[in-house]
């Protein structure tokens, strides 16, 4: 027997089952993703004749779907690079506006003692957890009466809506880590509440607010529901994922498609992959407990 | 918050420091409770008012110009219709499904990865992909690989697997494997939420994981406990909260999920579920009142299993 084994060390049987799991979850996990890479670097010819072949050879290397998806349909393309602007300036809008809400919700929840905060908290998480889908048939008849569907205005706020509950629990946790110390030495220095915020606690709490920024991003840069709603009359107005979605109707090869879906997320994988740490610490840390 | 505070300062204290917290927690959470108020409970209060009434889509320029009737002909209608019960039916199979796998999926991978190795942390961010990715992305990739004609999977089937002929997945409502019948186009759409969600339940378990202390495993090792013991019997136990919490989230965000769905098979091969239903009455067939109907429908399901598991909670937080 090995003696210097520690008592929690695993059997060998153990390791190896082990190793054969994390391996099988690997090639789930990724595999599809790979694949759908590619196939959006071959002709679609090549694609249909021999389903089975899926690495490409070198002479066949086709990147000719990425420019296809994204041209204007003016240039012989569909028009995916109007799109992807429009998730642009929709994410970033979303971005600043469900960030400056919830920096300042998120300060109050987890600093200041004020009356009716534990109200404030319940609705805030209660909102969080009711259907989105029911509160859907409202708002869509409410914006129509404003006149706000078939804009993009429309979009902003109900993206900021459902972004601002998940962006305050994010930050909140950010907030309760930094000590208390510094604020009250402000405080007492004489600064006011503003002042205080913008030169004391913002600098030191940025990490976690970029790493909420890139999660409130991802999920406007992904959403579709709404978007299908809202836009769908409009084509100029389209988001990238509505466009995507709508082109399958249009009998694009499907190599374009795979293309474009590729070229929608490369910056959300690259964001996630800068910022994963703090955004895993964001999102998990209540879980802890 | 002020036990970090020495006394004395709290003493010297100017007096209106709760009167001041007062009001700026109020002037800090104004734009919140804003936006709450106008995206969540306004429309709350206006989907009851529909669902009690008969309007539909063209009525909308005339709204709050005349007085509502209120009516019950959109409950009828909907707990009248067979359509409705089915959708019900499987939305609840389809929740029920994705959960389990999901959280199950996302506790194995937690225990398999929690002993450090190399190549740990590269491992965790390449299982976090499918979370990370867009869903359209993911819907189209699913498409692709399923195809009937240039599908990968089909294709392998056809090839080494012997099937007589292609499987088309996403409209298929039953399939007979080996004479018994199976949802097959359900499946594949829980297999996709799965995909989808099993890594967010893996780094939540993971995250709870790093709290469980080694020293009592270590100490059960030593008294003689193998490693399925020390797994069911200690470790697990500590995660029995988070997994409940999951479990209860999981099902509440399956139950309305739309895009995956509509986007995979457009509620083709017996894939209908509610959400579908309140977007077909909506769009549709523009009849707003019965949508709403639909919607709260879905609701008064949730808080029941709402319910339900704050009663078992607090159970069983009587019996420990």
């Amino acid at each position: 027997m090995n003696r210097r084994r520690s008592p929690l060390a695993p059997s060998r049987a153990a390791s190896a089952g082990r190793a054969v799991l994390i391996a099988v979850a690997l090639i789930l996990a990724i595999g599809p993703v790979l694949y759908g890479v590619l196939l959006s670097l071959r002709p679609y010819s090549a694609v249909v004749q021999n389903p089975l072949d899926v690495i490409p050879s070198w002479e066949e290397l086709d990147f000719s779907g990425f420019t296809t998806a994204m041209l204007d349909e003016a240039d012989g393309g569909f028009g995916l690079g109007r799109f992807v602007l429009n998730s642009l300036l929709i994410a970033l809008g979303t971005v600043v506006l469900s960030v400056v809400v919830s920096i300042l919700g998120a300060y109050a929840a987890a600093r200041l003692r004020y009356r009716g905060r534990g109200a404030v908290n319940a609705i805030i998480l209660g909102v969080y957890l009711f259907p989105g889908i029911v509160l859907s048939v409202p708002l869509f008849v409410l914006l129509a009466r404003a006149g706000l569907t078939g804009s993009l205005l429309g979009l902003y706020f109900v993206y900021v809506a459902t972004t601002v509950p998940v962006a305050i629990y994010m930050m909140r946790n950010y907030f309760l880590a930094l000590p208390e110390s510094i604020e009250e030495a402000a405080i007492i220095d004489g600064a006011s509440l503003p002042r205080m915020l913008r030169s004391v606690v913002l600098p030191i709490a940025l990490p976690g607010v970029v790493a909420t920024a890139i999660y409130v991003f991802m999920i406007a840069w992904n959403e579709y529901f709404y978007a299908l709603l809202f836009l769908v009359q409009d084509r100029t107005l389209w988001t990238a994922p509505l466009g995507i979605s709508q082109l399958t109707d249009f009998n694009v090869p499907v190599t374009v498609l795979l293309a474009g879906s590729i070229a929608v997320t490369l910056p959300v994988v690259v964001l996630f992959f800068l910022a994963q740490r703090y955004l895993v610490d964001g999102l998990t840390s209540g879980a802890e407990k | 918050m002020t036990t970090a505070a020495p006394r004395g300062l709290r003493r010297g204290r100017p007096p209106g420091r709760s009167r001041r917290d007062d009001r700026n927690g109020l002037l800090l959470t104004a734009p919140t409770l804003l936006v709450v108020l106008i995206a969540s409970i306004i429309p709350l209060v206006l989907v009851v008012v529909f669902a009690f009434s008969e309007i539909r889509l063209v009525d909308i320029p005339r709204l709050g110009t005349e007085p509502i009737e209120w009516t019950l002909d959109n409950f009828r209608r909907a707990l009248g219709n067979p359509s409705f019960w089915q959708a019900l039916g499987t939305t609840l199979l389809y929740a029920t499904l994705a959960m389990i796998g999901s959280v199950g999926v996302g506790l194995v991978l937690a225990l398999a990865l929690r002993r450090p190795f190399r190549g740990r942390g590269v491992v965790r961010a390449l299982l976090l992909v499918p979370y990370v990715l867009p869903v359209i992305a993911a819907v189209t990739i699913w498409q692709t690989m399923l195809n009937p004609q240039y599908g990968i999977v089909n294709a392998v089937g056809r090839e080494f697997l012997g099937w007589p002929s292609a499987v088309g997945f996403l409209n298929t409502t039953t399939a007979e494997v080996w004479g018994i019948p199976i949802p097959l186009s359900l499946l594949v759409v829980v297999c996709f939420e799965i995909w989808t969600s099993a890594p967010l339940s893996f780094l939540f378990i993971t995250a709870r994981l790093q709290g469980v202390a080694p020293s009592i495993e270590e100490a059960a090792a030593l008294d003689g406990a193998n490693s399925r013991q020390i797994t069911t019997r200690i470790v697990l136990p500590q995660l029995k909260g988070v997994i409940l919490l999951l479990c209860l989230l999981r099902f509440i965000w399956t139950f309305q999920s739309f895009s995956e769905i509509y986007l995979l098979t457009e509620g083709a091969g017996g894939t209908q579920v509610m959400a579908l239903k309140v977007y077909t009455e909506l769009v549709t067939r523009a009849d707003i009142g019965s949508a709403a109907a639909y919607g709260l429908l879905m609701s008064v399901v949730l808080v029941a299993l709402l319910v339900v598991y704050i009663v078992l909670a607090r159970r069983k937080v009587d019996v420990e």
